[in-house]
């Protein structure tokens, strides 16, 4: 049977957007090696309300890696120290007996903290909805295999496709930069045909609501790409910044 | 009130076509008058929002989630059922509803399920259209397998992510049409009531989980997507916010609440470490296509591995029982879900589990990687051998997995007609939230097919039909019903604040789940079920007098929404217990010790049990009234399932 150990948290507790925080420190004691982070998080939560005091607040759902609610930055890195995993899929397996973590919220202008570790990504939302999207309506369209596709591109599309919209990518970059979660929408849809016909579009939509929101530039240091729990690649950021181009010199569309 | 189903007359395969010419229709110019309001955005929520915004209708969506793509759709595996036929293996739109309701285990209305066949072909064409990147061959064209036990090749699927790309499908279709101004939307707002005006729905009233804020919503039409109940199980493979609470306070208000026990265990999940586990991860079933299921011989053997002095590469084959290839030659490993959950749990009942818990079997693939290679097995499952090993730290390509069923999906629901209208006028329920497809077992990758076929090809249809009885007046929300119905959801809030007992709400919930796992699961006997009958009534006094709920109502507070939900789940607990008392059949997902073959094999009793069992919500603490809507089977011939 796997072993326990005892740990020092130093939390980032904040009560609402407009209170200053600050990090406040927990004994998190009798830790099972087998639990997840966020179960962790759930024993010390248990023991607050016990005691009559306010539980920490976090963002999770599915905890199994896919819905991207769950964030949290450990030990100064988002999702935690290990590669391709999202927080809720970090065990404790990953710390040592004696250790101190220091749990912190998305650090990010365009994703303001909610409450403690929580922050809002509404952001995110309003870039999806600038651009996200193939425009076409329920019925009427052709039979799926009348767009036949190379696997090659299909394989391609789909690995843009699994970004979780989690927001690692920012809370990584030293510019809070949402240029590799931007990439991979406009990746996927410009590799296959159904997204030609906006193509040039899309993606101006998308990096003017990406400005407007008030994310940083790209400076190609790469750390999204090396915190990306999904692994979504760099090249989607080469991708966009070509169909970004293009589109400026020679395919300027006014877009709504 | 007498159950009318609204089936329509003919043959079967013409019911549906018919239907919709029957139906009304809302004059264009009209459409912009309406507006509707659609709670929950996975599958069935998001499709049938932005087809409904697509039509002119005004939209508005909530959820509890910080965007629609959050939704548990999400987290669907294998893939999508459709009856395209692609592979000209013998598959057709009468094969899959046949299949469908055989494997609903003849619990299921033979006009809805043909229907979900029917639309499946054009859920596959929609979401290809709107850039989903499914599996494709070389030669361009979509791929399909076989899953679940099927005999045809019908499955389409996105790697090991179907749904999540399913739902960012039908999430950009939203985001579409958030962006030309016709939906709006409510990330992290619950829903906690419906108002009810005249016998008519007429809109909800919400809770803004980040102020507090009680708010209220008229429109003309309420569309409840909001999934399944496996939460009450406390561990289930549902995400933590899964909840029954929007369903319940419709079923409150007059919804009828339709065979709440048939609940699915699936097969291949993690197995429980210990206490502390927060909730269970599910490994697709197409493992099961080359993972062979066994368990040690004997006690003894078995006693050894537990106490860790013998590992399983130890174990000669002849001292291993390969049990559902022993009882079932011509399926073996692919039987239907509820088959291999129920006699996993048998081996482990007898004694023969394994792991330290001793509540696991054996999943193993080294006949596989013998006969593959390990790159082609990698190739197939390489993310689910990955997420295996993350979470138990065991390399399943050097020992076999340990797995274990676990509550999965629920195929009961709210009641709804046809037209997947409640018992309440203008209150329509979605997706896995209602129970009409399913029978008292859901066949593998017919879940997303589901939730798409609702949202994408029925409902626009059918609550067209239900506007244009109505007309479009603006809905008056200075009806007093709606300042009453905001008004007891306040109360509700103060009252669970008001606890400051002893006892987490995390600790009630956990309780819970224990009781249902144990009476109301896989196997169930009459004095199981009485006994947890009084155990449920006996924790939900106590949860009102001893629980926590710290904080306040004005502002973020988790503990409060959770309470909310749990105190939902004590009261859904209780009904599911009494469904399954009066269900005095084994059928599907569920096995009634007192119903059983010679063999030992689920006895269904189709002379007393071939109905829905329909609950009506009384008055607080009196018994629901059960109505029965008898099924009839003019095309299929009801049978005993074998599998062997």
């Amino acid at each position: 049977m796997s072993g326990h150990m005892n740990l020092t948290l130093k939390v980032w507790r904040q009560k609402s957007p407009q209170d200053k925080g600050g990090f406040v420190t927990y004994k998190a004691d009798g830790i099972s090696e087998d639990m997840s982070f966020l179960e962790m998080l759930d024993v010390v939560n248990e023991g607050l309300i016990k005691k009559g005091d306010d539980p920490i607040h976090f963002d999770h759902d599915c905890r199994e890696g896919i819905c991207g609610m769950c964030s949290l930055y450990i030990n100064g890195r988002p999702h935690g120290p290990k590669r391709a995993v999202t927080t809720c899929q970090l065990h404790m397996r990953s710390f040592k007996d004696g250790e101190t973590i220091t749990i912190e919220p998305w650090r990010a202008a365009a994703f303001p903290v909610i409450k403690d570790l929580s922050t809002n990504r509404a952001a995110f939302e309003r870039i999806q909805q600038a651009g996200g999207y193939v425009s076409v309506n329920t019925g009427g369209v052709p039979d799926a295999n009348e767009i036949p596709i190379p696997k090659v591109i299909a394989d391609e599309a789909f690995n843009s496709a699994t970004c979780i919209q989690c927001g690692a990518c920012v809370a990584a970059c030293k510019n809070s930069s949402a240029m590799l979660f931007v990439s991979a929408k406009v990746s996927q849809l410009a590799l296959l045909p159904q997204g030609q016909q906006e193509r040039y579009r899309r993606v101006q939509a998308m990096v003017a609501q990406m400005d407007a929101e008030g994310f940083g530039n790209c400076t190609n240091t790469g750390a999204c790409e090396a915190e990306c729990p999904k692994e979504i690649s760099l090249t989607n950021i080469a991708r966009m910044n070509r169909e970004y181009f293009t589109a400026k010199f020679f395919k300027e569309e006014e877009i709504h | 009130m007498k159950l009318d189903a609204k089936i329509p007359e003919g043959p079967l395969a013409e019911k549906w076509s018919k239907h919709k010419f029957n139906l009304k229709l809302v004059n264009p110019a009209n459409k912009r008058k309406y507006t509707v309001l659609v709670v929950g955005t996975g599958l069935a929520g998001a499709s049938a929002a932005a087809s409904l915004a697509e039509l002119g209708y005004n939209v508005k969506t909530f959820c509890f989630q910080d965007s629609p793509r959050r939704a548990h759709s999400i987290a669907a595996q294998g893939g999508i059922n459709a009856a395209k036929n692609y592979r000209n293996d013998g598959d057709s739109v009468y094969r899959l509803f046949y299949d469908t309701i055989k494997g609903g285990d003849y619990r299921s209305r033979e006009g809805n399920v043909y229907r979900l066949a029917e639309v499946s072909v054009n859920i596959i064409d929609q979401c290809v259209a709107q850039g989903v990147p499914f599996a494709r061959e070389y030669g361009g064209l979509l791929d399909n397998r076989s899953f679940g036990g099927a005999q045809v090749s019908r499955t389409f699927y996105a790697r090991g992510q179907t749904g999540q790309q399913l739902l960012l499908g039908a999430y950009s279709a939203l985001n579409r049409q958030i962006h030309e101004g016709k939906v709006k939307s409510y990330n992290r707002h619950e829903m906690l009531d419906v108002v009810v005006v005249d016998g008519k729905a007429q809109g909800i009233v919400t809770r803004d989980l980040i102020t507090g804020e009680i708010e209220t919503h008229a429109g003309h039409a309420v569309l409840l997507c909001t999934g399944g109940y496996g939460n009450v199980f406390y561990l289930s493979t549902n995400a933590m916010g899964c909840n029954v609470t929007a369903a319940w306070k419709a079923h409150k208000r007059g919804a009828y609440f339709a065979n709440p026990c048939f609940t699915q265990i699936h097969p291949t999940c993690i197995p429980v470490t210990g206490d502390h586990q927060s909730k269970l991860t599910l490994m697709s079933e197409s493992l099961r296509n080359d993972g062979r299921v066994w368990a040690p011989k004997t006690q003894e053997i078995a006693e050894k591995l537990r106490r860790g002095e013998i590992k399983s590469s130890e174990i000669k084959e002849e001292d291993r029982d390969y049990f559902l290839e022993r009882k079932y030659p011509a399926f073996g490993n692919l039987v239907p879900r509820d088959v291999a959950s129920r006699n996993a749990k048998e081996a482990v009942d007898n004694g023969l589990g394994v792991g330290s818990s001793g509540k696991a079997v054996f999943l193993d693939f080294a006949d596989a990687i013998a006969r593959l290679g390990e790159d082609t097995v990698r190739a197939k499952y390489g993310n689910l051998f990955d997420m295996y090993y993350q979470i138990t730290d065991e390399n399943p390509y050097k020992q076999p997995m340990r797995i274990y069923p676990a509550v999965h999906y629920t195929m009961g629901g709210l009641w709804v007609d046809y037209n997947l209208q409640t018992t309440v006028s203008g209150l329509y329920c979605l997706g896995e939230a209602n129970f009409s497809d399913h029978g008292a077992n859901r066949l593998g990758a017919s879940a997303l097919m589901q939730g798409l076929a609702d949202g994408y090809f029925v409902i626009p249809y059918t609550v067209g039909d239900y506007l244009a009885t109505i007309g479009p007046k603006a809905i008056d929300e200075s009806h007093p019903a709606f300042a009453e119905t905001k008004q007891a959801v306040i109360g509700r809030i103060n009252k669970l604040l008001s606890l400051k007992g002893t006892r987490t709400v995390d600790d009630y919930h956990r309780e819970l789940g224990h009781i249902m796992w144990e009476y109301c699961g896989m196997a169930r006997t009459e004095e199981g079920l009485t006994k947890a009958k009084g155990l449920i009534r006996e924790l939900r006094e106590d949860f009102w007098k001893n629980a926590i709920v710290p904080g306040t109502n004005n502002e973020f507070n988790q503990s409060l929404e959770k309470a909310g939900r749990v105190a939902d789940f004590l009261e859904l607990g209780e009904l599911m217990v009494d469904d399954a008392l009066q269900r005095k059949e084994s059928c599907g997902g569920h096995f009634r010790l007192e119903s059983q073959t010679e063999e030992g094999e689920a006895l269904r009793d189709d002379e007393n049990f071939a109905y829905v069992a329909a609950w009506e919500y009384k008055a607080d603490g009196a018994p629901e009234e059960l109505h029965k809507e008898e099924l009839v089977y003019e095309n299929v011939k009801l049978t005993q399932r074998s599998y062997k």
